[in-house]
C-alpha cells in the first residue's frame, strides 16, 4: 500500500470574481522509500497540494473533491486538532526558507525538545539524547555543543538541516519537503539533496519534493510529476521524463533549460506564459502554446494517457487511441 | 587600457564597518569590525562582450554590479568607463552622461517596478531624467518603440505592472532599462527570480537586443549553465576576490582554480543524473575571513603557503588565475 495515495483531488478558492479552481483532478501516490518530484512553474499548485495534504490551505481556499489516504487512513477533512496529531508525527514539513520556519527566539535544542515532546511520551533526558542523535544524524558537527545555539548562529546550510532533523523528530512516513534548496547555494544544495535521498533510503519515508528546479529533481526523484495550470500535465519515472519527455510542455520545458557546453545562440522556448487561474482557456490549459494542439484540445482536458515507457503518462490527446508523436 | 574595453575596473574594494554602536565597543573593549565585500578586483570588459561574475551568495558579486552602477562609492579602486573614471568624475554633465550610457537591470521584477505608476511613465523616466525627447508626442513615440522592441504591445504602457506576468515585468525593466539609449547594461540576475521556460525568452531577448544594439553586459549570476550560455568572459568570486578570469570555452573545458573545479562539480547535471559530489562545508563568514588564500579551508590541495600568503592573479594562456598550487604546479 502507498504511503501517501491522492486521488481526483480538487482545490478551489471562491473569489469575488468567481470560483478559482487551483488544483484539478490531480492523482498521485507514494510509497514507501520513494522519492517524488512535483516541478511546475511558480503559480501552478505544486505548495497548494502540499498544503493540502498537511491540512494547511489558506482559507478561502479548500479542498472540493478528491480523497487524500495516509496509509489507508482518509485525512482530507480532518478536524484541526486531529491534523495536529498527524502533523508533525506522521507528516514531516520541510519549507523553502529555514530561517522563517525555525523560532528566533529559541535555541534549537527547545525547538527539537519540544516537538518531540509533544508527540512522543519521553523524559526530558530521553528527548534531549534523541535531539542530539537527530543532529548528528543531519550531519551538524559537535551536535551536543550546537544544541544550545540560537538559529541565528547558524549558515544556511546548517539551518536546512535543523529543519530537516525537526522533520524528522518523530519518525514520520511521510516527508513534504517544500523547495528545500531554493534559498541555499548549489554548493550547499548538493549536500542537503544527498542528506535527503539518504534519509528516504535509509528510513523508509515516502518523501514529496516541491521544486521549480528539474536540477534537483533529476538528482534526487525516482519518480516526477509535472503540473501545468493546477492540473497534472506528465508523470513518470524521472530517468524517461527527463531523457524522452512525452507532454508538449515537459518536451518546451526540458528543451528551454540552458545547458553547459550546448553553445546556442538562441535558446528554444515555449512561446507566451502559463495561464492565470481567471484565464484558463476551455480544454486543455496548455493549448495556447502547444504547436501540437487539435480541435479536441479546445474542447476538454485530456486524461493521462500511457505513453512512453512503463509508467509514464502524459494528459495530452495526441496519444489517445496508442499515437505516438516524435 | 586597451582601445575596445568599455569598462575597466581597477582593484576595485568595497568595506562596509559593521562595527556595533559606539559605546557598546568601548564598554567591551571591541574592535571596528569591517566587512571586505570586495577587495581588490581587477576586470575589463570589451565593447558589445559580455562579461558574467559567478560565484555563491556573499561573495560580492551583487555589490560589484553596485558599485560599477555607481550606486555605492567605492572604498578604493577605479571604475572607468569608456576612458573617464566614474569615481573621479567632476562635474554635474560628465556623471549625467557616464550614467545616461549605462543603466541596471534588477533581479526582482516585483521589486523594481513601482506599483502606481502606469508602464509607459516607468518606462519615460529615463527619457525624462535625461531629457531625451523633443516633446511629449516624441517620448511616447519612444516609448511605443521600446515595447514593442522588448515583446510588448504598445497598448501596455497603460497598464499597471501587476497587470503583467514575472517574464512580461522583466522586459519592461529592460525596456526602462534601454530608454536612455545605453551602451552597457548591468544585468544583476535578471533570470533569478523567473521560471525556466520565462528565463529561456528573457536571456533570448537579451542576446537579440545585444546584437541589434552592440550592448556591452556585466551579468551577475550564481548558476552557471545561464553564465555559460550568455557569457563571453567569466570572472570566478569567492569571497570578495576574484579567483579565475577566463574564456567562457577554457572554464568548462579547463578550468584551473580548485573552486572553480569544485563549482563545476556542484552543478545539478540534468541528463546524467546523480553522480554530483557536494562541496564539502560553507562560505566562512566574511567578517572574519581565513587568512592567506581564503579558499585554504575548503581546498584540497592547500598547502602551508596558502594559509599565509594570499595568492595573486597570474596569467597562464588567456586565463588569470589567483592560485598557489596552480602557480607551483602541483594541479
Amino acid at each position: 500500500m502507498a504511503v501517501l495515495d491522492i486521488s481526483n483531488l480538487c482545490i478551489e478558492f471562491p473569489t469575488r470574481r468567481g470560483v478559482l479552481s487551483a488544483v484539478e483532478d490531480l492523482t498521485l501516490s507514494i510509497e514507501a522509500g520513494e522519492i517524488l518530484g512535483i516541478v511546475g512553474e511558480s503559480g501552478a499548485g505544486k505548495s497548494l497540494t502540499g498544503n493540502a495534504i498537511v491540512g494547511l490551505l489558506e482559507p478561502p481556499g479548500h479542498v472540493t473533491e478528491g480523497v487524500i489516504l495516509l496509509n489507508g487512513r482518509d485525512i482530507t477533512h480532518l478536524p484541526e486538532s486531529e491534523m495536529r496529531k498527524i502533523r508533525g508525527a506522521q507528516i514531516g514539513v520541510i519549507f523553502q526558507d529555514p530561517l522563517t520556519s525555525l523560532d528566533p527566539l529559541y535555541t534549537i535544542g527547545q525547538q527539537l525538545t519540544q516537538t518531540i515532546l509533544t508527540h512522543k511520551k519521553m523524559s526530558n533526558a530521553q528527548a534531549k539524547a534523541w535531539a542530539i542523535e537527530l543532529l548528528n544524524e543531519v550531519g551538524i558537527p559537535a551536535p551536543e555543543r550546537r544544541f544550545d545555539a540560537f538559529p541565528h548562529e547558524f549558515s544556511g546550510g546548517m539551518r536546512q538541516r535543523v529543519v530537516i532533523a525537526l522533520a524528522l523528530c518523530c519518525d514520520p512516513c511521510l516527508i513534504i519537503a517544500d523547495e528545500p534548496t531554493t534559498a541555499l547555494d548549489v554548493s550547499v544544495q548538493a549536500q542537503i539533496i544527498a542528506l535527503l535521498k539518504r534519509l528516504s533510503r535509509e528510513k523508509g519515508v515516502a518523501t514529496m519534493l516541491v521544486t521549480h528546479d528539474m536540477g534537483v529533481i533529476a538528482e534526487a526523484a525516482d519518480r516526477v510529476a509535472v503540473i501545468y495550470s493546477g492540473r497534472l500535465a506528465e508523470i513518470g519515472d524521472v530517468r524517461s521524463v527527463i531523457d524522452a519527455p512525452k507532454h508538449p510542455y515537459t518536451k518546451g520545458l526540458m528543451d528551454s533549460i540552458p545547458q553547459i557546453g550546448q553553445n546556442l545562440k538562441i535558446l528554444p522556448n515555449i512561446v507566451g506564459a502559463m495561464p492565470r487561474l481567471d484565464a484558463r482557456p476551455d480544454g486543455c490549459a496548455f493549448n495556447p502554446r502547444c504547436s501540437k494542439a487539435k480541435f479536441i484540445c479546445h474542447q476538454q482536458a485530456a486524461p493521462l494517457i500511457e505513453a512512453g515507457s512503463v509508467g509514464q503518462r502524459a494528459a495530452c490527446w495526441v496519444y489517445e487511441g496508442g499515437e505516438k508523436y516524435v | 587600457m586597451s582601445e575596445q574595453s568599455l569598462l575597466e575596473v581597477q582593484g576595485l574594494k568595497m568595506y562596509f564597518d559593521v562595527s556595533p554602536p559606539l559605546v557598546t565597543r568601548l564598554l567591551n573593549r571591541m574592535p571596528r569590525q569591517v566587512l571586505k565585500a570586495v577587495d581588490g578586483l581587477s576586470f575589463s570588459i570589451e565593447r558589445g562582450k559580455t562579461f558574467s561574475l559567478v560565484g555563491e551568495s556573499g561573495c560580492g558579486k551583487s555589490t560589484v554590479a553596485r558599485a560599477v552602477a555607481g550606486l555605492y562609492k567605492a572604498t578604493d579602486g577605479n571604475i572607468i568607463i569608456d576612458g573617464q573614471d566614474l569615481a573621479n568624475a567632476n562635474g554635474k554633465s560628465k556623471i549625467t552622461d557616464i550614467s545616461r550610457r549605462m543603466q541596471m537591470i534588477f533581479q526582482s521584477p516585483y521589486a523594481s517596478l513601482d506599483p502606481r505608476w502606469r508602464v509607459r511613465d516607468i518606462i519615460a523616466e529615463p527619457i525624462r531624467a535625461f531629457d531625451l525627447a523633443n516633446d511629449k508626442r516624441d517620448e511616447r513615440r519612444q516609448v511605443e518603440q521600446l515595447l514593442v522592441q522588448v515583446g510588448l504591445s504598445e497598448s501596455d504602457g497603460e497598464k499597471y505592472p501587476h497587470e503583467f506576468s514575472g517574464g512580461q515585468r522583466q522586459r519592461i525593466s529592460i525596456a526602462r532599462a534601454l530608454s536612455s539609449k545605453p551602451e552597457f547594461l548591468i544585468c544583476d540576475e535578471p533570470t533569478s527570480a523567473l521560471d525556466v521556460s520565462v528565463q529561456a525568452q528573457i536571456l533570448n531577448l537579451m542576446t537579440e537586443l545585444q546584437d541589434e544594439l552592440g550592448l556591452t553586459y556585466l551579468f551577475i549570476s550564481h548558476d552557471l549553465a545561464v553564465i555559460d550560455h550568455i557569457s563571453d568572459w567569466i570572472g570566478v568570486m569567492y569571497l570578495g576576490r576574484v579567483c579565475e578570469i577566463t574564456p567562457k570555452a577554457e572554464l568548462f573545458s579547463n578550468p584551473r582554480h580548485p573552486y572553480t573545479k569544485l563549482l563545476l562539480e556542484t552543478i545539478p547535471d540534468l541528463r546524467g543524473g546523480s553522480h554530483r559530489k557536494p562541496l564539502e562545508g560553507e562560505v566562512p563568514n566574511p567578517i572574519t575571513p581565513p587568512s592567506g588564500c581564503t579558499f585554504h579551508p575548503r581546498c584540497p590541495f592547500a598547502n602551508e603557503r596558502c594559509t599565509r600568503e594570499q595568492p595573486v592573479l597570474k596569467e597562464y594562456g588567456p586565463a588569470k588565475v589567483a592560485c598557489h598550487a596552480v602557480d607551483e604546479e602541483r594541479i
